[in-house]
């Protein structure tokens, strides 16, 4: 499978990327449960992308390590950026009217997560989740 | 906007949820059950997500307002139907779901709803 560069700019966006997500969670063989948990990551990391970020984008591949596969997901914006993000990653913290859960959600619910972003310079989350 | 169908049954609402979410859904489906609560003076509420592959924190968030929004109406909210999957990841994800009743399908949910099950006032 390819890379694949979807669009986030509204609600029916972030349906096509959990769409998007789970199809390449079931070609990688990831468990029901590992594929579930990814969707839901991947659900909340669009939402605060089209939220927060005002919109961006998602990419969505398949990866490898040796024999493992797994499916890394790469959510963009060129929003306002996160100043503190050890404060945006902690459970129950929104700026918004959320309740705080997704981005530390998110971590728990992946192998890998990375957040680069600095204030006025935009957001980007990587997720990886491998098969075990 | 495409929106849930509500169903009457008896003196129940059921909110059977077949399409793949958007908030936008989520948020219609709030107004129209407080709405649909208080024409038809339904004292339950059944929302079936046997459908649904993932529960994130929005629609949590949704679930727990439409039991506390029913419950100011005087009317009780059972979900049903979550798959195991998604009751693991709820978990993980920090979401508790506190303050909702659950059963295991629709059949259970309506017992648990009906006076003779118990939920009786
Ligand atoms: N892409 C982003 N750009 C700018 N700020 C962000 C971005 N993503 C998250 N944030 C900030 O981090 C905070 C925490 O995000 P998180 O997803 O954990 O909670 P929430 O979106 O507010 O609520 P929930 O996800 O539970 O509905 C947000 O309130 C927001 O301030
Ligand atoms: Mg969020």
């Amino acid at each position: 499978m390819t890379a694949q560069e979807l669009p986030i700019s509204g609600d029916a966006d972030v349906v096509r990327v959990r769409q998007a997500v789970r199809a390449a969670a079931v070609e990688a063989k990831l468990s029901l449960v590992d594929q579930t948990k990814l969707v839901t990551a991947a659900s909340e990391l669009a939402r605060n992308t089209l939220t927060y970020g005002g919109g961006g984008g998602a990419v969505v591949e398949q990866v490898t390590k040796g024999l493992r596969k797994g499916v890394k997901a790469v959510f963009h914006d060129k929003g306002p950026g996160i100043a503190d993000v050890a404060q945006a990653l902690t459970d129950g913290f929104t700026s918004g009217s959320g309740m705080g859960l997704g981005l530390g959600g998110a971590r728990r619910l992946v192998d890998e997560f990375a957040i680069e972003t600095a204030p006025g310079d935009g957001t980007t989350v990587t997720v990886v989740k491998w098969a075990r | 906007m495409e929106r849930l169908p509500i169903l009457k049954i008896g003196q129940m609402l059921l909110v059977s949820i077949q399409v793949d979410l958007r908030d936008d859904m989520v948020v219609a489906l709030q107004e129209d059950l407080a709405e649909r609560i208080v024409e038809t003076g339904a004292r339950g509420v059944v929302i079936d997500i046997t459908a649904l592959d993932i529960v994130d924190s929005f629609t949590g968030r949704m679930l727990a307002t439409i039991a506390a929004l029913s419950r100011v109406l005087d009317a009780e909210t059972v979900v049903v139907g979550m798959r195991p999957a998604v009751a693991i990841t709820l978990v993980e994800l920090g979401l508790s779901l506190d303050g909702i009743k659950t059963a295991l399908d629709v059949e259970r949910g309506i017992r648990l709803l009906s006076p003779a099950g118990g939920a009786a006032r």
